[in-house]
């Protein structure tokens, strides 16, 4: 009897499950795909402001530029897009980069003092910026990937060591840059929009083409969803990590020079500093999975920007800045609720009684 | 002897080694760095340090880790502050409170990680963010305190001849520490978390209670934090929500370096105890020199979890031999 029963119900849930497959309704689609959450969040605070916050969302030109809250926002929130982005690439394949504060730092140094006492200009310095974002993430890849390192302690090692080297570089003191190519990374207008905003759009657009219209995104994929099966397979599991840890040290790069040239200053004990954690917050918000296995680039944008506006609306609202991360660690527990399993067992137990009546 | 010279215990003697070598470096470096002195004020400066370290350790052990003690601590000093300074409440009260507090902060985040199988790293990550936000809540300026038996408590010291002298907060975490190593080795409760982090399938298979042992390793974690916060308050005597500061870092720091493994199962609250003192004497050392800045704290730090990782990894890769063999 009891062993009838459960074969008895798992009969019927697989032709349920065939007749969805046979007819995906677009509705369902479009709330199993893992950007919808983070939108519709940013729905409903966009919402919010335009019927409380009429100031939201004005937009006024300037010197033939767009300026206002909205762009604000954006632009606050470019720092950590760019980190996401490599980010969401490194926890798709099981890790964790904590070193992105650090790698900011030394870039930063690095970018500034060579600015400063050895009169090195706009290319150069891109290139030096490149160079050290290479060696740090080759580091961390061959740490994890090949040393067997875990990934939280590869790279809070590199986290702790960066944050050295980018103090010992400078020698602790804040420089400023005043370089034309960097400070148009991160002042300058490009078409009246940003240029940190076009160079985050197109960032995003490379990553997105390198992972979807090349295999590069399913053998990530694979590699955090198993990684002794996709070697077996014969994906070159080592070198895929490898390869996420030196594409974000390199984002994170990006995002210093961007951050340099809005601000003019490096203060090396100040760069960067906890932005690993804002960044795998908007990654996780944004929909990819802590444990590996599926991501999603443009939900990890989404999570950024959401974070950012959350703040940014509680702070017009009268919220002191200060207290800005209670929102952050309500969004962060709410979303891994919801992804949670068990939880979402414990929801169909409520409403599984009703579910078996209609079927 | 040859129980001692084990592959286990190899982390553990390298610490030690290195603990060793570090200050027979520093003394022969800087005149009077090898005193009763120094060494006592490693206690007393690194007290907070070393209680938090305390806690983590079981954490690790469980193989588990708690991002949220940094936070936590600065919550709890900012709090104690508040109650005393603004409240007028009497500080055995307020101390208990912020413990009470912290203990509870632990709790929640070990039934959220136990209960709905979520990731520590990421739980932690927002008990991180909310502890912080909640200190700045209670106030977000630094707030000084005033009160005879914080007095009583800063000028507590037994003489240990010489100019040393053994301060309270000093005798706190020693206390701690041998209470860590009790219930590590001697007690129910320390064998369920060197169970779970060994295999966690296995002890629930055993019948182990793993539910109640693992919130009850966040709930210690957290009561730590909170009680590196207090030992922050009779150092600093003030209370500020920004204190600790990638604290939670430091901790792991001395931990790893105590010869723990991150994997969990693996370690000594002594291994601890050596990291905290390695941290401490290296932050002593630059003190003493005043040409090096506190990036090379950094590096240093750095360089020695990365040597302690490769004894790790050098050392689980000869376990896995074995095994397959």
């Amino acid at each position: 009897m009891s062993n009838a029963g459960p074969q008895l119900e798992e009969r019927p849930k697989i032709q349920e499950r065939r007749k969805t497959e046979e007819r995906p309704g677009i509705g369902s689609r479009i709330l199993q795909s893992r950007p919808f959450w983070p939108l519709a969040g940013l729905g409903l605070l966009l919402g919010y402001c335009f019927f409380f916050d009429p100031g939201f969302f004005d937009i006024a030109i300037r010197d033939g530029n767009l300026h206002g809250p909205i762009l604000s926002i954006v632009r606050f929130a470019v720092m950590v897009m760019f980190i996401a982005i490599g980010m969401t690439l490194v926890i798709s394949t099981g890790g964790v980069d904590l070193s992105v504060g650090s790698v900011m730092a030394v870039v930063g140094a690095l970018v500034a003092t060579l600015a400063v006492k050895y009169q090195l200009s706009g290319p150069a310095l891109l290139g030096a910026a490149a160079g050290a974002a290479l060696v740090i993430g080759l580091f961390n890849g061959s740490l994890i990937a090949y040393a067997g390192v875990q990934p939280i302690i590869a790279t809070l090692i590199m986290m702790v060591l960066g944050r050295g080297v980018a103090l010992a570089i400078t020698g602790g003191i804040p420089l400023s840059v005043q370089d034309p190519l960097v400070l148009f990374m991160g002042k300058g207008h490009f078409l009246g929009l940003p240029v940190q905003i076009v160079l985050v759009l197109a960032f995003f657009a490379l990553a997105s083409l390198a992972c979807r219209k090349t295999a590069a995104g399913l053998f990530i994929e694979s590699v955090g969803d198993n990684e002794t099966a996709s070697r077996l397979s014969g994906i070159n599991a080592r070198g895929i990590k490898l390869l996420v840890y030196v594409f974000s040290a390199i984002c994170a790069a990006v995002a210093a020079l961007v951050y340099i040239g809005d601000v003019g200053r490096v203060e090396p004990d100040q760069l960067g500093l906890l932005l690993e954690l804002d960044a795998i917050t908007a990654v996780v918000v944004g929909g990819t999975v802590l444990t590996g296995g599926r991501f999603t680039l443009l939900g990890s944008l989404i999570g950024a920007l959401l974070i950012q506006t959350l703040t940014t609306v509680l702070i017009r609202a009268g919220m002191p800045s200060d207290v800005a991360p209670v929102p952050k660690a309500l969004v962060i527990i709410t979303v891994c609720l919801m992804q949670s399993p068990k939880l979402r067992g414990q929801f169909a137990g409520l409403f599984g009684g009703f579910r078996r009546t209609t079927t | 002897m040859k129980t001692l010279f084990t592959r286990k215990n190899l982390p553990i003697l390298v610490t030690g080694a290195i603990l060793v070598l570090l200050f027979g470096t520093f003394s022969a470096m800087f005149d009077n760095f090898l005193s009763m002195r120094v060494v006592a004020n490693l206690f007393t400066s690194y007290a907070h340090i070393g209680v938090i370290a305390v806690g983590m350790t079981f954490v690790i052990l469980s193989g588990g880790i708690d991002l949220s003690v940094g936070s936590v601590l600065g919550f709890t000093t900012i709090l104690i502050a508040s109650l005393i300074t603004e409240h007028g409440m009497h500080p055995v009260p307020a101390i208990t409170l912020a413990l009470l507090a912290g203990a509870m902060f632990g709790t929640v985040m070990g039934f959220l990680i136990q209960q709905y199988q979520l990731p520590p790293f990421l739980v932690t990550l927002a008990g991180m963010f909310l502890a912080r936000g909640l200190a700045f809540v209670v106030s977000n300026q630094s707030m000084g305190i005033n009160h005879g038996m914080y007095e009583a408590v800063v000028d507590f010291a037994v003489p240990l001849g010489g100019r040393a002298s053994l301060r309270a907060v000093a005798a706190i975490f020693i206390g701690v520490f041998l209470l860590g190593i009790v219930l590590a080795h001697f007690t129910r409760f320390g064998r369920n978390v060197y169970a779970i982090g060994g295999n966690a399938a296995s002890a629930l298979l055993m019948g182990l209670p793993v539910a109640v042992t693992r919130v009850g390793v966040y709930t210690l974690s957290g009561f730590c934090a909170a009680l590196g916060g207090v030992v922050f308050t009779f150092q600093t005597q003030s209370g500020n929500a920004t204190n600790g500061l990638g604290m939670e870092l430091d901790a792991i720091a001395a931990v790893v370096i105590g010869g723990t493994l991150l994997s969990g199962g693996v370690g000594y609250q002594v291994g601890t105890l050596m990291g905290v003192l390695i941290y401490g004497t290296i932050l002593t050392a630059i003190s003493f020199d005043g040409s090096l800045d506190s990036s090379w704290q950094r590096i240093m730090i750095g360089a020695l979890l990365l040597l302690f990782i490769g004894i790790q990894r050098f050392l689980t890769r000869g376990t896995t031999l074995q095994t397959s063999h």
